[in-house]
């Protein structure tokens, strides 16, 4: 059962080859007897999945089920979920149990999705390598010496291990896409604003936005079908019309128009990993899609910038874990100030406590002209660049990452190096345009990954550009070595 | 030396409405501790704010009302700071692009000149929760219920020159945001909120002197000692051959006394930012044009309603017009009665005194406009005297009934049976027969006055209850009988 992908398990519950309970049991069984080999999981709701799936059986039964009733998901850690600890990969946040539930929870429940559990995250969502979670580094089920990605490395290694069919993720500056591509999965990061962040715990509230991983892009929008909503308990998520994602799948893509911007492809791209992107373009290009080389001029600035608004708005998110109301409290406070000082040193882990320093730093007085509006200046010619694209170009193609999965420790000492990692994703989040990555080959026998980027609101066109592609290519079929 | 006081404003004004600026739980004050904070209130993991449009609108009625700029643009900010009644770790509110912008108000001033104050800006702004310091054993208490409660901060510029400049512009902002009802003016509960930016100066001298800002004065009492108490100390200070340095300021209204609480040195660095979270709030012109329309009555458009319609001094009007509970208490004893004057006097006068001393709101006032207007007429159409009407209004405050009712039950009604009242001057005159020798003795023009002498022996005589006019009268011609 685990072998099939989404789609297949929606029509197998249809057929009543298996009902949900069977289901979540044999993926609560895989779980429990393989998930100490990649750390996927930080918590695994085994009662509430069954209960959910039995619940889920019961709408089956009596028809007019919504499509993911009874398919078991996995939630990023992230996603506040009621009565179940919320980690968000964190000390600070091991005790926290939210009396509510992120919006995107709650409509997978509207929807009878069963929760399989909670998937490991870089602590706060920040890292690209899973190595800064408070409950251990996760491993990428193609290489368990390598990182699967983050910060959404739990959600990756969980659908990549077949753990799960799908996961809920969120990305602020590639924490979707660049684990989709080391753990050659299908990742999608919708358009800023499509998808509510209420419940989602904040790291840059301007960047972040709630996608999913799966096997492949007719999962994924089958997946994004539930998680979009319009919610007005989130002030930025916009009202714009709810797309079926899974009707424009199959339109061919005669005389679509691919742009790759020369900056994609410099210094710094693993040389394999460029070969593999160039050759899925040229498949696209099969498929009567047309190429062009365009210039996206302000990219090698999207890092810098990023590592100023990130932080920023970090440093001021996390300023509410204070050990005052919930969350990691130090023993025996003498006063405030170490009440202050020892429950959030304590609580935060090195590369949290180094964004919400850079952040304080690029707020204060005297360096905020200098910094953070500069870093705004910078975020609308990013912006722009992408405007003027798009006045050429349907969808902007490139690679998700500058190589394959790295090994753990490997970049480790190195702040500068591992933010790299999000070169070429991170342009999206301050632009607010979706991404989706999707395997498009095998480099030294581990995953990389083809990035789409699409103008705004153009979900259904990814997505279908995607799928396309895999109707075609098999990369999305290749399972990691190992996996039963 | 002469010197000169510049003294500038912010005020923090709690907006009435009925959820917070951010959140949809209750603002409503006296609740048990936290039961009226939600999960935003409490800044739990995930949540975000919702702005709420009343908050907006009240704003935008304020600045109609001080004819200022609407910002039709308006951004929130972020203000970082450590406290733990601030459950965010930073507040809400505006700096680069408020809501309201420059605009105005008219003071009015004791030798009858007038002044206009210059509004800088006014914000839309969250309120902090309270910590609480005494009864936890060496710990603090925090209660939410306040954090998240809408304020509009209003800052003036440095335009008053003393105490009761500033008091007057603290006066007349109250005024007007208790006539909009977008505040409920209840200063003892922290719905008004001042913190008083004060300076000196060599007289003549053009530039500023280093400001202090003294936080957090909460009646105008408060205010106008603590400006008085902090001039003094600056003053005397450079006099001394100190210097003034910039910090910010506690007042104690128990000791009269008042100390300083951080240095500019050790201020926050607030680390201002626009707020991710809320997206510019746009305000179109159709928007503001219709609260316009529907802008209650404005203070001082009441005042000269109230010289004009009912014929009252510039004064009287003013002080009656400027609060809306009084002006409306006014109308309504006033339409009764049909004696304008006379309900302004007695509002102002007996009234005011009662609820002083019984600390109360004209609003709690246990005589209304109408109990009042029924007292008035019984003193315009002589059933009682003025002496007795403040009989009869010390027991309507005491709740025994109406005017009507009290005079029955006391028997107060004025003695107006000429009969009867002859019989008791006549039994005061022989009673006195040395005053009415001095009386026949004493110049015509002397003698007007000296029939008061014989007034108090007939009120006795009468428990008050003798009409005065028509003694005087009775008494006049007795006494003139004898001549």
């Amino acid at each position: 059962m685990h072998k099939l992908t989404i789609a297949e398990l929606i029509q197998g519950l249809r057929n009543k080859d298996f009902s949900s309970v069977e289901l979540t049991r044999h993926y609560l069984d895989r779980i429990n007897r393989l998930d100490a080999s990649y750390n996927s999981y930080v918590t695994v709701t085994e009662e509430i999945a069954l209960q959910q799936a039995a619940a889920a059986d019961a709408r089956l039964a009596a028809g007019d089920a919504p499509a993911l009733c009874g398919v078991p998901i996995a939630h990023k850690d992230i996603f506040c979920t009621e009565g179940v600890r919320t980690s968000c990969g964190s000390k600070m946040l091991d005790n926290f149990v939210p009396p509510y539930n992120a919006t995107i929870v709650e409509n997978y429940l509207r929807d009878g999705a069963v929760m399989l559990g909670k998937v490991n995250m870089d602590e706060f969502a920040m890292g690209s390598s899973n190595e800064t979670s408070y409950y251990g580094p996760v491993k990428n089920p193609w290489d368990t010496n390598c990182v699967p990605g983050g910060s959404s490395g739990g959600s990756a290694a969980a659908v990549a291990a077949h753990l799960a069919p799908g996961a809920t993720a969120s990305d602020t500056g590639g924490s979707i896409r660049q684990p989709a591509s080391l753990c050659g999965l299908t990742g999608i990061k919708p358009t800023y604003g499509r998808v509510s962040r209420w419940g989602m715990i904040a790291f840059a509230s301007s960047l972040d936005q709630a996608g999913v991983l799966t096997r492949t892009a007719e999962d994924a929008a089958i997946m994004l079908n539930s998680m979009t909503s319009f919610d007005d308990k989130d002030s930025t998520c916009v009202d714009e019309p709810l797309s079926d994602y899974t009707a424009s799948l199959n339109e061919p893509l005669k005389g679509l128009r691919i742009g790759m911007p020369e900056q994609y492809f410099g210094e710094g791209l693993n040389p394999e990993t460029s070969d593999r992107v160039h050759a899925a373009i040229a498949e696209f290009e099969k498929l009567g899609a047309t190429v062009k080389s365009i210039s996206l001029p302000h990219s090698a600035l999207s890092v810098p910038a990023y590592y100023v608004i990130a932080p920023a708005e970090c440093s001021a998110n996390l300023s509410r874990f204070d050990g005052v109301r919930y969350g990691h409290r130090c023993d025996n406070p003498k006063d405030l100030e170490d009440l202050y000082k020892r429950s959030r040193g304590e609580g935060f882990g090195e590369e949290v406590k180094r964004r919400i320093l850079v952040g304080t730093y690029a707020l204060s007085a005297g360096y905020y002209d200098a910094y953070y509006r500069k870093a705004q200046q910078v975020r609308r010619l990013i912006k722009q660049d992408f405007v003027d694209a798009f006045a050429e170009v349907d969808v902007v193609m490139g690679p998700t990452a500058t190589s394959p999965a790295f090994a753990f420790g490997s970049k480790g000492d190195d702040p500068v190096a591992m933010y790299l990692e999000d070169i070429y994703t991170i342009a999206t989040n301050l632009a607010g345009l979706p991404g989706l990555s999707i395997p498009c080959g095998l480099v030294d026998n581990k995953p990389v990954g083809l990035q789409i980027i699409g103008n705004y609101f153009s979900e259904a066109k990814l997505l279908n550009v995607a799928h396309q592609f895999q109707q075609v290519t098999d990369f999305h079929q290749l399972t990691a070595p190992g996996i039963e | 030396m002469q010197w000169e006081t510049v003294i500038g404003l912010e005020v923090h004004v709690q907006l009435a409405t009925k959820t917070k600026i951010f959140s949809g739980a209750s603002t409503a004050f006296g609740a048990a501790p936290n039961t009226q904070a939600c999960a935003i209130d409490l800044a739990m993991p995930g949540t975000l704010p919702v702005p709420n449009g009343e908050a907006f609108r009240f704003a935008v009625m304020f600045g109609l009302a001080i004819d200022a700029e609407i910002g039709t643009r308006s951004m929130f900010e972020r203000k970082n700071y450590f406290y733990p009644d601030l459950p965010k770790g930073y507040q809400t509110t505006q700096l680069e692009a408020p809501i309201v912008g420059a605009g105005h108000v008219e003071i009015q001033l004791a030798d009858g000149s007038s002044k206009s104050i210059r509004i800088h800006h006014a914000h839309l702004e969250e309120d902090a929760g309270k910590s609480l310091h005494e009864d936890f054993h060496g710990m603090s208490g925090i209660d939410l219920n306040r954090a998240g409660t809408p304020l509009i901060e209003i800052v003036s510029e440095p335009d008053m020159r003393n105490a009761e400049e500033a008091v007057a512009f603290a006066r007349k902002l109250h005024s007007i945001v208790t006539s909009l009802g977008i505040c409920d003016g209840d200063m003892s509960q922290g719905s008004m909120r001042f913190d008083v930016n004060i300076s000196v100066r060599p007289k003549g001298q053009e530039e500023f002197g280093t400001r202090t800002e003294t936080k957090n004065l909460n009646s105008f009492k408060f205010m106008e000692d603590a400006i008085k108490l902090e001039v003094e100390r600056q003053i005397d200070l450079i006099e001394d051959g100190g210097k003034v340095i910039q910090e910010t300021r506690l007042y104690n209204g128990d000791t009269r006394t008042a100390r300083s609480m951080r240095s500019k040195e050790e201020a926050n660095d607030y680390r201002y930012f626009p707020c991710p979270d809320l997206l510019p709030v746009i305000i179109d012109e159709d928007y503001i044009e219709a609260i316009r329309q529907d802008l209650p009555e404005l203070p001082d458009a009441r005042q000269h309603r109230f010289a004009k319609e009912y014929g009252l001094s510039e004064y009287d009007a003013g002080l009656i017009a400027a609060d809306a509970a009084t002006a409306h208490f006014f109308e309504e004893c006033a339409k009764a009665c049909g004696d304008a004057k006379l309900s302004a006097n007695w509002i102002m006068g007996d009234l005011a005194a009662k609820l002083n001393a019984a600390e109360l709101t004209i609003q709690q006032s246990p005589v209304s406009g109408a109990l009042l207007a029924g007292l008035i007429a019984r003193i315009k159409d002589n059933t009682i005297s003025n002496k007795i009407a403040k009989q009869v209004f010390e027991a309507m405050f005491n709740g025994e009934g109406d005017a009507d009712a009290i005079i029955e039950a006391k028997g107060l009604k004025q003695m107006s049976d000429t009969g009867e009242l002859e019989k008791i001057i006549d039994e005061v005159i022989a009673a006195n027969p040395a005053m009415v020798e001095d009386w026949l003795s004493s110049e015509e023009d002397k003698r007007k006055k000296k029939m008061g002498g014989f007034m108090g022996p007939i009120m006795k005589a009468t428990k008050g209850q003798a009409n005065p006019g028509m003694a005087n009268q009775l008494l006049e011609k007795k006494l003139r009988e004898k001549l």
